[in-house]
């Protein structure tokens, strides 16, 4: 995507632009030029006509989406994804800004590896921001360099995978956060109780002769990291991909306490149950597991009453000889940025009744606030302009093989889904159109 | 090509593919133990001469292996056995690939056991041969419960209504879980024994007619057969089982087999270990069929190598 030299415009007319940082749900065109949001206006009433159109009537035009969890996979495993693919998948996702995340090879611990992968030659789609990793090589043991990393363009840091299991690393964690206002998200699991284990502990695992993670291994850990939030006046805990309904008590409660704790739900863990797990399919089979039916609801819950900062889809590609073995050996994980919209519009808003302005929220302003995107995740004047723009009734039928991914492990081939992605547009550029 | 087989578990599988016992109705098990009835491994009946029975043991195995391999030769099929040490396994093929490697050697039927549940399943989904599982992890082990049953039937009239008590680890037990789905389906009355850690309370959603009791006395108090379970160290993972607390509360002694009816049947689907979960004296008695479970393995897995090839007459 190379930006010409000269002023470009673009006018999106005619749609219903919901912008729930500005409170903006309404019809409005929006005119971006040279990579800002140059005016938001009723519609016609533009005065400058736009380079370019794109006529939005029937669509909701919103702040380009931001996804808090995704691996691309580089460097080192370009096998399963490259950041090219995975944000050509985001793009097609509507994703207009993704953090990958460090558990690469070699993790994505140093502030030239950051460097690195921010550079122009890696073909990046959308907006890439690098979550460095929070210890040593993710080892856990010994803190990285949180300052140097967070000017060099790290938007957070984390172990993600695994868990920062000591009580002391976290502590010393959450008072560098606190130091110098930076996230820490936390993969929050005690793997001292889930080793072996493939999928939630539940009458399906112990039918399938699986070992069962507890939801207290994800609880506890969150409990212990909340209460150590609250010991250091303004450190950052953000609990990635939150699953269960007990892990969901610590947040709030830290909420509640003025402690600046913030969490994401992925459309699989919203979406799914561990009954889903059925036959062995290793497409069922991702961390945190899909737990109990009372968990999805509990999560369901959150969604909808502001509990959940955003939806994050854990999109973890892996290639067909780490998936198609035996269950208990393949790797945890599913690919999730092309039906992320699509399963939150389904089951969110068709079924749950969940407005469109939260849903939105959740991808945008939500996500945004998480790890400090300062102009992104609104439309409003002089910000980025990264738009997301969607069809909330279209019908579709998600088709793996078509992916842009390089890796095809979703639970989710041959799903109707309700809610498809129509444009995405990236500093002013529209960088995916439905074919 | 052999001919068509009756489905025994059909998902997607080769025809005659013997998974599980969950998917299996009572009265394919029932015809099965009829087939097995016929079956006499000292008057070899060459059903199943010129197949190809090939035996991939992924774990240790000593019954099972020798049952399945005797079956196999009694009814004149040729044996290949692949162990995964000493194989390309070693080398790190998959199982995918050492399953194609088998089935292009000329393979007509795969006997598999496996450390990971659901491998044998896996295989079968990619093959076009029946699989036969002979054992997966924690899941399954299905020719064990039918010979179960088929012992369990030269002693006692019908299955429905009897009182079996299973004690021991059956949480990571393949054998419990087989032998609890077929005695359901039977209406029989299962009882489960054993320490919260090796019989978690979920256990009883396996299937209908399970009850947990976690005094052996009362677990054994009338029952119609005592199965008792090997306590799993190799499956362990981490988990601590105080093993003289294990002796004390849930070994199988005389004095509490006594507790059982006059006539009750001793099981163990081996190996056991004497002096941990039964008594030296429990092993031996009169009410034990341990040895008899073993000797009836073989005409049980004649009749299921029979029926997955098409040769069930």
């Amino acid at each position: 995507m190379k930006s010409g030299s000269q002023s470009h415009s673009l006018l999106i007319q005619g749609g219903r632009v919901i912008d729930p940082a500005a409170g903006i749900d309404a019809l409005m065109d929006v005119l971006v030029r040279d990579g800002q949001v140059a005016e938001v206006s009723l519609p016609n009433k533009s005065r400058a006509g736009g380079d370019e159109k794109l006529d939005a009537r029937g669509l909701i035009v919103a702040p380009g989406f931001i996804d808090l969890h995704v691996h691309l996979r580089e460097p080192g495993q370009g096998y399963k994804e490259t950041i090219a693919s995975g944000t050509a998948a985001a793009a097609a996702g509507g994703f207009t800004s993704v953090c990958c995340m460090p558990n690469t090879t070699p993790v994505l611990d140093s502030p030239e590896w950051v460097t690195w992968l921010r550079q122009p030659q890696r073909g990046a789609m959308v907006n890439v921001f690098p979550i460095a990793a929070a210890t040593q090589a993710g080892k856990g043991a010994v803190l990285t360099d949180f300052r140097a990393l967070q000017r060099t363009g790290a938007v957070a840091v984390s172990d993600d995978g695994k868990p920062i299991l000591s009580e002391t690393t976290m502590r010393e964690a959450m008072r560098a956060s606190a130091e110098i206002n930076f996230p820490v998200v936390q993969h929050a699991e005690d793997t001292r109780l889930t080793q072996g284990c493939s999928m939630n502990e539940s009458e399906t695992s112990f039918r399938l002769g699986l070992r069962g993670m507890t939801d207290m291994a994800e609880a506890a850990i969150v409990d212990r990291d909340v209460q150590l939030a609250q010991q250091f006046n303004g450190a950052r805990l953000h609990v990635a991909h939150v699953s269960t309904a007990e892990a969901l008590k610590s947040v709030r409660r830290g909420k509640r306490n003025r402690a600046r704790v913030t969490c994401e739900v992925t459309p699989h863990h919203f979406t799914l149950t561990d009954a889903d797990v059925r036959d062995y399919d290793t497409n069922f089979k991702m961390n945190p597991p899909l737990r109990s039916a009372s968990d999805r609801e509990a999560l369901l819950v959150a969604l909808a009453d502001g509990t959940v900062d955003a939806i994050a889809s854990d999109h973890a590609p892996h290639a067909p000889h780490e998936k198609i073995i035996e269950f208990e050996r393949a790797m945890f994980g599913i690919t999730g940025l092309e039906t992320a919209l699509g399963l939150a519009i389904t089951v969110l808003h068709v079924r749950q009744k969940i407005p469109l302005a939260r849903i939105v929220e959740l991808f945008t302003a939500g996500p945004a606030r998480v790890v400090d995107l300062r102009g992104r995740g609104t439309l409003m004047r002089g910000s980025y302009a990264d738009v997301t723009i969607f069809d909330p009734k279209k019908r579709w039928t998600f088709d793996a093989a078509k992916s842009r991914s390089k890796s095809h492990n979703t639970p989710f081939d041959g799903w109707p889904l309700t809610g498809k992605v129509v444009a995405t547009v990236v500093g002013g550029r529209v960088v995916y159109r439905a074919g | 090509m052999p001919a068509i087989a009756q489905p025994v578990v059909s998902k997607g599988t080769a025809r005659g593919s013997l998974l599980g016992i969950e998917g299996v109705s009572a009265a394919e098990i029932t015809k099965l133990l009829q087939l097995a009835r016929k079956m006499n491994p000292q008057k070899a009946r060459p059903l199943l001469r010129g197949k190809r029975v090939l035996l991939l043991f992924y774990e240790a195995s000593t019954r099972t292996r020798a049952s399945f391999e005797i079956a196999a030769k009694s009814l004149g099929a040729m044996t290949t056995l692949i162990l995964s040490s000493g194989s390309s396994i070693e080398k790190g093929e998959s199982l995918l690939d050492t399953a194609y490697t088998l089935r292009a050697v000329g393979a007509d039927v795969m006997v598999v056991r496996h450390p990971n549940a659901g491998a044998p399943l896996l295989m079968a989904s990619h093959l076009d041969i029946p699989v036969i599982n002979a054992g997966d992890g924690m899941h399954e082990h299905p020719t064990q419960a039918l010979l179960d049953a088929y012992t369990i039937l030269r002693h006692k009239k019908k299955l429905a209504g009897l009182q079996i008590t299973i004690i021991g680890d059956i949480y990571h037990s393949r054998v419990a879980r087989s032998a609890i789905h077929l005695l359901s389906k039977f209406g029989a009355k299962v009882v489960l024994c054993g320490p919260q850690e090796l019989l978690p309370e979920l256990s009883t959603t396996l299937a209908p007619g399970l009850h947990i009791s976690r005094s052996c006395e009362d677990a054994v108090r009338g029952a119609d057969a005592v199965m008792v379970l090997r306590v799993q160290r190799e499956r362990l993972a981490g988990l601590k089982v105080n093993l003289q607390d294990y002796i004390s509360r849930y070994q199988m002694t005389m004095a509490r087999l006594r507790l059982a009816k006059n006539d009750a049947l001793l099981m163990h689907p081996g190996p056991i270990i004497r002096g941990l979960e039964l008594t030296w004296e429990v092993a031996d008695c009169p009410q034990s069929v341990i040895v008899e479970e073993v000797r009836n393995g073989v005409p049980v897995r004649m009749a299921v190598l029979a029926r997955a090839l098409g040769k069930a007459k």
